[in-house]
C-alpha cells in the first residue's frame, strides 16, 4: 500500500502534501509524490524545477518517510497522473490540495480534484490551504 | 531641413488616431511574437500580409513597423526571464540577463533592457532619417551592373556571414532562387520550372511561400517536438533602476548603438554580430568584470541596445535600396510588391508620404513599447504558459485562410503544405531559412539586374563590371566567400589563437566560446538544461 499525493508549489499543493506526509508517517506507508505538467508550455509554473526538486527531496528524507517523486510529463492530465500512479502503486490514499473555483472557471478549465474524487478506486482526502 | 520638413509631414500623417491604433495593434502584437520564442515579427508580418490586403498601404506599414520593433523587446523579455532567447537578436542578452534575473535583478535587468531598447531605438532611427536619403542620392547614380552586384554581395553575405554551416546556407539559398524561377520569363516569355501546370506559370506568390515557410514549417516543427520540459519564469515585480543602474548603463547603450546601427546597415547585416561585439566590449571595458557570468548589467544594456539599433539599420538599405537582410525586413519588401509599391531607390520620390510616414511611426512605435513594456513585461511573460497546440493551432488557420485569401485559389493551399513540408524538414536538417526567403525575394529582382546589365552591354558579359562600384562589392563579395579560408591561413601561420575561432562566430551559444575573445578569465557558463534548451532554438532560427 501506499499514500499518492498530487503536489503543486501553490498553498493548496503544501497542505496537500504535508497532510499526506503525516498520513504516510502514520501508516507506515510508502509516499508516492506526483507533480507532472502536459509539458506543452513553454512555461509551467507548477512544475518544480530541479533545485525545487532537490529541496522537496530533501524534506521528504527530512519527515523520515518512504518516498517516490514522479515527475511524469506525458501531456496527460493531472488527474489521469495521480489515478494512473495510484493504480499502479497500489495507493490505499489518495491526497489533494482543494482551492475555490467558480462555477464559470469551473466550466472552462474542468476540475482536476473533482475528476480523481469521482473516479479513484480508493479513499481520497481533499485538503484547504491554511487560510490567510 | 527638407528632410526635416518631410519627417515632420510623416508625423502629421502617422499620428492621426487610425494610424495610431494601427501602430498600437503592431507594438502589442509585435512584442507578443517577441516573447514567444520560435514565432518571429516576420512569421507575424507574413501571416497579417492578406489580413491587411484592405487597409490603406500607409497603415499597413505602420502597422508592420510596430511589429517589427516590438520582436526586439519582446525577445529580451523572454531571455531574462527563461533563459530562452525569443529571438536569435536576444541570445546574448540571455547570457548576462538571466544570470541578473537569478540573482534576483529581474526588474533591473527587464529596466536596461526596455530603456536601453528605447534609447539605441530612437537614435537608430534618427541615423535612419539622417543617412537614408544620402544613400538614396548614390543608389540613383547606380546603373544596373553595380545593383546587381550589391545583390548579390547581398545574398552571398546573408549566406556566408550568418548561421553556422555555409553549406546549409547555400543549399537553403539555391532552394530559394529556385522557388523564384518558377513562372514565366519576364524578358522572353518561358515557361520556367512550371512542369505543365498552368497555375504555376504566373509564380509562385509570395507571401504564400513567407507563410508557409515561417507559419506551417515552424507549426509542424513545433507539432514534432510538442512535450517537453516546461521552464519556470523567474517572478518579476515593475521593472525598475537605481542610481548606480542607469551610471552603470547609459554608456553601454550608447556604444551598443553605435555597434548596432552600422552592422544592421550593412548588405551582411543581422543583430548577431553587434551584440555579441557589443558584449565582448562591455566585459573589457567595464569597471566590474567580476561581474560578468554573473549577471552585470552592462552585458545587458549594451546588446539590447545593438539589437535595437541593428533593427533600425536594417531598414536603411531596405528603404534605399530595396535590399533586406533580414526575415522581417525580407517579408515587408514582399509587402511593398503585394501593394504595387516599386521598392528601391525611387521609393522615396515615388512615395514620399508612406516612406515618411513609415520612419515617423517607427519614433512613436518605439515610444509606445517603452510605455507598454516597462510596466507589463512580467504580464508578457504570462504568454509563455499558454498551451502551443492552442497557440499553433491559431496559427495553421491564419496560415491557411491568408494563402487561400491571397488569390481565392484551392491550389494556393497545396504550394502551401508543400512549402510547409520544405520549412518543416530545413528545420529539422538545420538549414537556415533566411537565406531561402532573401533568395526567394531578392532572386527575381537580382534576375532583373542581371537581364539588363547584359541588355546594355549588347549581350557582352564583361559588360557586368563595366562599372567601378560593380567591381569595388564584386572584390568585397570575393573577401567575404575566402575569409575563411584566409583566416584558416592566417591562424596557422600566426599559430593556434582560439580568439580567431571565436570570433568567427559570432552567434555562438552561451557556453560555447564567448569568452574567449576577451582573453584569460574563463567565466564559462555553468551548463545548464536551460542551455541545451538554448541551442536547440538557435539552430532552429539562425
Amino acid at each position: 500500500m501506499s499514500v499518492v499525493v498530487g503536489y503543486i508549489p501553490t498553498p493548496e499543493g503544501e497542505a496537500a502534501l504535508e497532510r499526506a506526509i503525516a498520513e504516510a508517517r502514520n501508516r507506515q506507508d510508502r509516499l508516492v509524490v506526483i507533480n507532472s505538467s502536459r509539458g506543452d508550455a513553454y512555461v509551467d509554473q507548477r512544475f518544480v524545477q530541479a533545485d525545487g526538486a532537490e529541496a522537496l527531496a530533501r524534506r521528504l528524507e527530512a519527515a523520515g518517510v518512504d518516498h517516490v517523486l514522479l515527475q511524469p510529463l506525458r501531456g496527460h492530465d493531472a488527474a489521469d497522473e495521480v489515478l494512473d500512479a495510484a493504480e499502479s502503486h497500489g495507493a490505499g490514499l489518495i491526497v489533494i490540495g482543494l482551492r475555490r473555483r467558480t462555477p464559470v472557471g469551473k466550466l472552462i478549465m474542468g476540475s482536476t480534484a473533482q475528476r480523481i474524487l469521482l473516479q479513484a478506486e480508493c479513499p481520497v482526502l481533499a485538503v484547504k490551504a491554511a487560510a490567510g | 531641413m527638407e528632410t526635416f520638413d518631410l519627417l515632420m509631414q510623416g508625423f502629421s500623417t502617422a499620428a492621426t488616431p487610425l494610424n495610431l491604433l494601427y501602430a498600437f495593434i503592431g507594438v502589442l502584437l509585435g512584442t507578443a511574437v517577441g516573447v514567444l520564442p520560435g514565432i518571429g515579427p516576420a512569421m507575424a508580418v507574413a501571416l497579417l500580409l492578406p489580413v491587411t490586403y484592405g487597409l490603406e498601404p500607409t497603415s499597413a506599414f505602420i502597422m508592420f513597423a510596430g511589429i517589427y520593433y516590438g520582436g526586439m523587446y519582446g525577445g529580451s523579455t523572454t531571455s531574462i526571464l527563461l533563459n530562452t532567447p525569443g529571438e536569435s537578436a536576444t541570445v546574448i542578452t540571455a547570457i548576462e540577463g538571466h544570470r541578473m534575473a537569478k540573482a534576483g535583478r529581474a526588474a533591473q535587468a527587464l529596466a536596461t533592457a526596455a530603456i536601453g531598447s528605447f534609447v539605441a531605438g530612437t537614435i537608430g532611427t534618427a541615423l535612419l532619417v539622417t543617412f537614408t536619403p544620402m544613400v538614396v542620392d548614390f543608389a540613383v547614380s547606380l546603373g544596373a551592373p553595380s545593383y546587381l552586384a550589391i545583390m548579390v554581395l547581398a545574398l552571398l553575405a546573408v549566406t556566408a556571414v550568418l548561421g553556422s554551416s555555409k553549406l546549409r546556407g547555400f543549399a537553403s539559398l539555391g532552394l530559394g532562387l529556385a522557388i523564384g524561377l518558377v513562372g514565366l520569363d519576364k524578358v522572353t516569355g518561358q515557361q520556367r520550372l512550371v512542369f505543365g501546370q498552368p497555375l504555376l506559370v504566373d509564380g509562385l506568390d509570395i507571401v504564400v511561400v513567407a507563410v508557409a515557410i515561417f507559419a506551417v514549417g515552424e507549426a509542424l516543427w513545433i507539432a514534432a517536438h510538442l512535450r517537453r520540459k516546461p521552464l519556470s519564469t523567474i517572478p518579476v515585480g515593475r521593472p525598475w533602476m537605481g542610481k548606480q543602474d542607469w551610471k552603470r548603463s547609459w554608456k553601454p547603450w550608447l556604444r551598443g548603438t553605435a555597434y548596432g546601427y552600422p552592422f544592421g546597415a550593412l548588405p551582411a547585416g543581422g543583430a548577431e554580430v553587434p551584440t555579441f561585439l557589443s558584449y565582448v566590449t562591455e566585459k573589457k571595458l567595464s569597471k566590474h568584470p567580476e561581474e560578468f557570468g554573473h549577471g552585470a548589467i552592462e552585458g545587458v544594456a549594451g546588446p539590447e541596445a545593438a539589437n535595437n539599433a541593428a533593427a533600425a539599420g536594417t531598414l536603411t538599405p531596405m528603404l534605399a535600396l530595396g535590399l533586406p537582410t533580414n526575415a522581417t525586413a525580407a517579408v515587408m519588401l514582399a509587402a511593398f510588391v503585394q501593394y504595387g509599391i516599386q521598392p528601391g531607390p525611387l521609393l522615396f520620390d515615388n512615395e514620399p508620404e508612406l516612406v515618411w510616414a513609415l520612419i515617423a511611426s517607427l519614433f512613436i512605435g518605439n515610444t509606445l513599447l517603452l510605455l507598454i513594456n516597462l510596466p507589463l513585461a512580467p504580464v508578457w511573460a504570462k504568454l509563455l504558459q499558454l498551451p502551443r497546440p492552442y497557440l499553433y493551432a491559431g496559427i495553421l488557420f491564419f496560415a491557411t485562410l491568408g494563402a487561400y485569401a491571397v488569390n481565392l485559389q484551392a491550389f494556393d493551399l497545396v504550394i502551401l503544405l508543400v512549402l510547409g513540408l520544405l520549412g518543416f524538414a530545413m528545420r529539422r536538417y538545420g538549414l537556415p531559412v533566411l537565406p531561402l526567403i532573401i533568395g526567394v525575394i531578392l532572386g527575381p529582382r537580382a534576375e532583373e539586374q542581371l537581364r539588363k546589365a547584359l541588355q546594355l552591354s549588347g549581350g557582352d558579359v564583361s559588360g557586368l563590371w563595366s562599372e567601378p562600384i560593380a567591381v569595388g562589392v564584386y572584390i568585397v563579395a570575393a573577401l567575404v566567400l575566402a575569409w575563411p579560408l584566409l583566416a584558416f591561413v592566417l591562424r596557422k601561420t600566426r599559430g593556434p589563437r582560439p580568439e580567431t575561432a571565436a570570433a568567427d562566430q559570432p552567434a555562438a551559444v552561451p557556453g560555447t566560446d564567448l569568452d574567449a575573445p576577451a582573453g584569460g578569465q574563463n567565466l564559462r557558463p555553468v551548463a545548464s538544461p536551460q542551455d541545451e534548451h538554448v541551442d536547440e532554438r538557435i539552430k532552429e532560427r539562425p
